[in-house]
């Protein structure tokens, strides 16, 4: 007797035969950025200030020119791309688990519950929230990548839990949903083994719009002055601009330098929530 | 919402009863609105003020000792921030709290600390407003218009090379943060090209001109919005196309785009009148919806550009840490949301004959 699929290996399964390039691209081009974020952070040692080569151009010894420290440029965003990434990753994980959890929940329960948690889901969606989390950060001053993923994640969840609450609802009228129902399997089972499943691609795609979020979040934030954290992107091309360096033709490496580091790692997850997206959902698919 | 399109209004119930209810309906609809309105603005209220004032060592009791080292003695610079701030500094939380509510409501929203200090916020604030409101209001209708456009060329070429071409560009772009963008674009435009002078990117007027309705002045203003307007632009795009072509897609497949195909009409009316039409009717009220975040999305693109906007001015409140300041673009820009949201509302019901009153929130 053969078991029918279950709904997370089929989406597994999809995924091995039918990922698009435009997903593959993305997938390479992202994993490259963390093994050279995470490895590098470890075997490139802390670039030495040099008063000599104070914003240089690029040269055979800084490939990527120096700062105004004189530092190597390239060097600085090797262990950058560490924190960016963890933050990106711990506040995408955040916002989806946030997001899941209150709309399944409302779509699940129903009556009052949905009612009480969609109205306040509503209120938080129409407070300005980027100038609140400028606000809140401002004041607060987080000191770690965590607490500062947590507070973009309490800032970010409500468009997504909306639609997670849209989807389930229209999960809920699936005849295996109903079927389980009649089984009588109780809530718990319900949500992680037959709701969560069929939804892992859609929580997939959001989580990695939610890190593509949270990025373009942390550098408005690094810009304004907000976040002394560690040496990441954001903060290298905030500090370089802040350093004038835009307007000198030498200088400008340092401030291009992170620009173009944040806009290839965007571009990575970009990429890989639109290949993705259409590789989980036949109906997006170009006919080939 | 099972009415369809028409029926209502169509069938002449000229019942006085049924009108009567209708404008129950239309009363209850718009005090709901007013409420929303309200509970938001003290939510908003609330959270600001116990970000800035619950904890201990918070921003204002670092202000008063900041006061008391610039030489006034511990008295007079717990006076001083009082008169500041409008409120008690040395009474209970409670007390402080709903003595700044009650400011609040009566429209005043504290003195600036330390960019003017003794000046009151709300009139700092409203002066910068219309620039912001008119630059990116500007720029955000030319978004809206090429963006609706490109997206319904994309959707109807749906999954040909042109579709891909520009979803995928704008989808791209729509990630990379605008500050980057910004600077990019002084970068090239300014320092390496050098095809627009630097000064038209810095400030948002000649200072040579004096400010009001002469050429000179307009002139000026024009070519310093030109980079700028230009970047809230691109930027704002992206969200238009990608939008316009889902719902232009899903629209694509309603049967009154089949009908009209098989009435044999040209593919152009078909795209502007039947697709286009019904596609950017849920963008209306996003647009509407968009123009209350004006300031909330103009913070760094105003500090790179240095333009006397609301934004700017935030900008600097955050740099010298002025709460009161920053407490005070919060509610403003609360407040434009709210007002927006409430047009767009309206908008929706407006545009829309199969969005009746009372029906589950819109």
């Amino acid at each position: 007797m053969t078991t029918p699929p279950t709904p997370l290996a089929a989406s597994a399964r999809r995924v091995r035969s039918n990922a698009t390039p435009t997903a593959l691209i993305g997938t390479t081009l992202f994993a490259l950025l963390v093994v050279v974020s995470f490895l590098g952070a470890l075997v490139v040692g802390a670039p030495q200030l040099d008063a000599t080569t104070i914003s240089g151009p690029p040269s055979a010894s800084h490939v990527l020119g120096t700062d105004y420290q004189g530092r190597d440029n390239l060097a600085l965003l090797v262990r950058g791309g560490a924190d960016m990434v963890l933050l990106a990753l711990i506040a995408g994980t955040l916002t989806t688990l946030v997001a899941v959890t209150l709309g399944s929940a409302s779509a699940y329960v129903g009556g009052r519950v949905d009612a009480l948690l969609m109205r306040a889901t509503d209120l938080w969606l129409t407070i300005p929230r980027f100038i609140l989390l400028v606000v809140v950060a401002s004041t607060w001053r987080v000191q770690s990548t965590v607490a500062l993923a947590a507070l973009i994640a309490v800032f970010s969840w409500p468009v997504l839990a909306r639609q997670v609450r849209a989807n389930v609802l229209s999960l809920k009228e699936r005849e295996y949903i109903e079927a389980a129902r009649l089984l009588d399997l109780g809530p718990v089972h319900m949500l992680l083994r037959e709701l969560l499943p069929s939804m892992a691609p859609f929580i997939v795609v959001s989580t990695i719009q939610s890190m593509t979020q949270a990025i373009y979040q942390q550098v408005g934030l690094a810009f304004l002055g907000i976040l002394p954290l560690r040496d990441n992107w954001g903060l290298l091309f905030s500090v370089a601009y802040g350093q004038n360096a835009i307007y000198f033709a030498d200088a400008a490496w340092s401030v291009l330098a992170p620009i173009g580091a944040i806009c290839l790692l965007q571009l990575s997850l970009v990429m890989m929530a639109r290949g993705y997206e259409e590789t989980f959902n036949p109906r997006l698919r170009s006919q080939r | 919402m099972t009415h369809h399109r028409g029926t209502p209004d169509a069938v002449p119930t000229a019942d006085a009863s049924l009108r009567a209810a209708d404008r129950r309906r239309l009363v209850r609809h718009v005090a709901a609105i007013l409420l929303r309105m309200v509970v938001m603005l003290w939510l908003v209220t609330t959270i600001t003020f116990v970000v800035v004032r619950a904890l201990p060592g918070n921003p204002i009791d670092l202000y008063i000792q900041d006061l008391a080292a610039s030489g006034l003695s511990p008295e007079e610079a717990r006076s001083r921030a009082s008169a500041v701030l409008r409120f008690d500094v040395q009474g209970s939380f409670l007390e402080q709290y709903v003595q700044y509510v009650t400011n609040v409501t009566r429209g005043d929203l504290g003195n600036s600390s330390i960019l003017s200090p003794g000046s009151p916020v709300l009139p700092m604030i409203l002066a910068r407003l219309p620039w912001t409101i008119l630059s990116v209001g500007i720029a955000l209708t030319l978004s809206f218009i090429i963006g609706v456009r490109l997206g319904l060329i994309a959707a109807m070429r749906r999954h040909a090379w042109t579709d891909h071409l520009i979803s995928n560009t704008w989808a791209a772009i729509d990630s990379i943060p605008a500050v980057l963008l910004a600077v990019v674009a002084i970068l090239l435009l300014g320092v390496v090209w050098k095809i627009v002078p630097i000064e038209w990117m810095r400030g948002a007027y000649d200072p040579a001109t004096t400010p009001g309705f002469n050429w000179p002045f307009i002139k000026s203003a024009l070519l310093h919005y030109l980079v700028p307007g230009t970047v809230y632009t691109l930027t704002s795009l992206g969200g238009w196309v990608l939008a316009m072509r889902s719902n232009a897609m899903s629209a694509i497949s309603d049967d009154y785009v089949h009908v009209a195909r098989a009435r044999g009409l040209g593919e152009p009316r078909i795209r502007d009148a039947y697709v286009g039409r019904n596609a950017i009717l849920p963008l209306v009220t996003g647009f509407a919806i968009a123009v209350g975040f004006t300031v909330s999305g103009s913070v760094l693109i105003e500090k790179v550009f240095v333009t006397p906007g609301v934004g700017a001015l935030l900008a600097d409140a955050i740099a010298r840490r002025d709460y009161p300041l920053m407490q005070g673009v919060v509610l403003i820009t609360t407040f434009a949301v709210l007002v927006a949201t409430a047009v767009a509302d309206a908008l929706s019901t407006w545009l829309d004959p199969r969005i009746r009153l009372g029906g589950d929130s819109a």
